[in-house]
């Protein structure tokens, strides 16, 4: 058994591993120290409570056995899942941290002594109002990533789901959570607090359900933001700086990526959290006026020729190139590209992909290295200077509309000038609109030559035609 | 008058909010994949939590109502913690440079 002054100073040390964990990331190079970082403040905080409660009975035997099967689940979870399904995987461990947090604040709540917060019924007022919160918001990052989760999986629809009176639900619900945390000062009754929980569980489910999937970046990054705080509020109980610190932490980090995302986007984060956008995508643009428009559409042959032509060519890959796994056959392509001594280089949008990074990790996952990939910011002059731009999977991010018509509901956010290029190739299923469900422009350009194919497949025909 | 403990606590939380937002602004956006999913790992440090109603419950009772929450609890952050950890390693080992693979 170690003394509380001495725990506090090494859960101190495994909060400051944690920032230099997130410190790491700063370059690729420092990254993997920086998990290892992450990992060695876990172990500390980990053995330290161990140490610090000093109970060595069957108890300790049964943590173990717990701590060993959560382990296993999660080390086979993390080398099976594919680099494709990184989104959903990244929901689905939010919903277990909130998850977590709420059975903490529950058993704080039955056992206070346990946890030194007084006697059953007679909680210290600010420890009650702490756990309150860290349940209520814990609550929220379950069924709200549970419902990210869904989403994302494809197992529930990603069009937004709204209903009148939604926003004002929403608030009712809101008040009616702090209105309830109140009484349950007063009365210290453990119906309420059980209340507490289950609206906080709907007002999860009812803040995610209107999002429509071109916002998951931004819902992802804000469930990563909750479950920071949750973790905070149960620390603040439970008075543990290393939990006080990592909450903020992470908390902080989330709301910075739905700040980026939201930018990204031009939208405001207001906006998203109210949803309802890009609702009925497909529905009202299969007008007539697309086929008034000539298309120019092409084979892989073609776009072999083109790009074997071109001294530079810049790749723009998007959530399509995911879905059909084509970062494989798109590194082939330009593997071959590169022999015919042709400069090729990545342009990824903040947004591309479902995910903060989403398409960086794919590519990374195929062998392109790094130092090719360029952030929009870094990349988009030169596309003036390059000859072919070939998009793959990818949509909105280079709807030039975005720049010039102030009615197009995407104006303003920025883009990528992928129709400066000499000449594009847009490899895309159909001409249906993207999930901001507007028209792209692009593909009526004289110098667009469509590529109706799936990714995966018209790529790995590129390949075939380089030869 | 003695300053309320709880106002430390604050206190850290808050300047580790100012830390937070200047470490994560320096994080290259190409690895904020690997941010979410290691900020996810190092939140499950809330197992610390798990574990105290886990072992500091009442000792003749193993499982009371309080400690099975904590057990379950302590399931759910380790799943975190080890597949956080291990999927953001997993990630930060293709990350590559053209050098390496260029001998």
């Amino acid at each position: 058994m170690i003394s509380s002054n001495l725990s506090a100073i090494f859960y101190l040390v495994s909060g400051i591993l944690f920032i230099l964990a997130l410190r790491g990331l700063s370059s690729p190079d420092t990254s993997r120290q920086g998990n290892y970082f992450g990992i060695a403040g876990m172990i500390i905080a980990i053995v330290v409570t161990f140490l610090s409660i000093g109970n060595f009975s069957t108890s300790l035997v049964y943590v173990i056995i717990f701590l060993v099967i959560g382990g296993s689940i999660g080390a086979f979870i993390a080398f099976r899942i594919p680099m494709t399904a990184m989104p959903e995987l990244v929901a689905g461990f939010h919903s277990l941290v909130g998850l977590a947090a709420v059975f903490v604040a529950i058993a704080a709540f039955l056992n206070p002594d346990a946890f030194n917060l007084g006697l059953v019924g007679e909680i210290k007022l600010a420890s009650l109002i702490e756990m309150s919160i860290g349940a209520a918001v814990g609550a929220i990052t379950f069924s709200g990533s549970i419902i990210a989760f869904l989403k994302l999986r494809g197992i529930m629809s990603g069009s937004p789901i709204t209903f009148s009176g939604q926003h004002l639900l929403n608030l009712i619900l809101g008040i009616g959570i702090f209105v309830l945390i109140f009484y349950l000062c007063k009365t210290q009754a453990a119906n309420i607090f059980w209340a507490v929980i289950m609206i906080s569980f709907l007002v999860g489910v009812l803040l995610i359900i209107p999002i429509g999937g071109a916002d998951m970046p931004v819902v992802i990054s804000m469930l990563n933001s909750y479950s920071g705080w949750a973790a905070a509020g149960i620390g603040f109980t439970l008075e543990n700086t290393a939990l006080i610190i990592t909450g903020a932490l992470v908390g902080s980090s989330g709301a910075i990526l739905s700040y980026i995302m939201c930018k990204a986007m031009n939208r405001s984060f207001v906006s998203v959290i109210l949803g309802g956008f890009g609702a009925d995508s497909s529905k009202d643009d299969t007008k007539d006026k697309k086929d008034q428009k000539p298309v120019k559409s092409g084979n892989a042959e073609d776009a072999a020729f083109l790009m074997k032509n071109a001294s530079s060519v810049i790749i723009v890959p998007g959530y399509g190139m995911a879905v059909a796994q084509a970062q494989h056959a798109l590194r082939e392509m330009v593997d071959k590209l590169k022999k015919n001594d042709i400069k090729v280089t990545y342009a990824i949008h903040p947004v591309a992909g479902r995910m903060p990074g989403h398409m960086n990790v794919l590519l990374a996952e195929a062998n392109v290295p790094y130092d090719e990939v360029f952030e929009l910011e870094d990349i988009n002059n030169d596309f003036a200077n390059s000859d072919v731009a070939f998009v793959i999977g990818a949509n909105d991010v280079t709807n030039p509309v975005a720049k010039t018509d102030p009615k197009s509901p995407i104006f303003g956010m920025p883009v990528l000038d992928v129709e400066k290029c000499k000449s594009v190739l847009f490899v895309k299923r159909s001409l249906s609109p993207g999930y901001a469900g507007i028209d792209n422009e692009l593909f009526y350009k004289d110098n667009t030559l469509m590529l109706f194919a799936d990714a995966k497949k018209m790529t790995e025909d590129i390949v075939k035609n380089l030869d | 008058m003695e300053i309320d403990p709880f106002i430390f606590r604050l206190s850290i939380f808050i300047l580790s909010i100012f830390i937070g937002y200047y470490v994560v602004w320096s994080v290259t956006p190409s690895l904020h994949t690997p941010l979410m999913s290691v900020t996810n790992a190092i939140s499950s440090v809330i197992i610390v939590g798990a574990i105290i109603a886990a072992l500091a419950g009442y000792s003749e009772n193993v499982f009371n109502s309080s400690s099975i929450f904590g057990y379950i609890a302590i399931v759910l952050a380790a799943v975190n913690i080890f597949g956080g950890f291990l999927v953001t390693q997993r990630m930060l080992q293709m990350y590559k440079k053209k050098k390496d693979k260029k001998k």
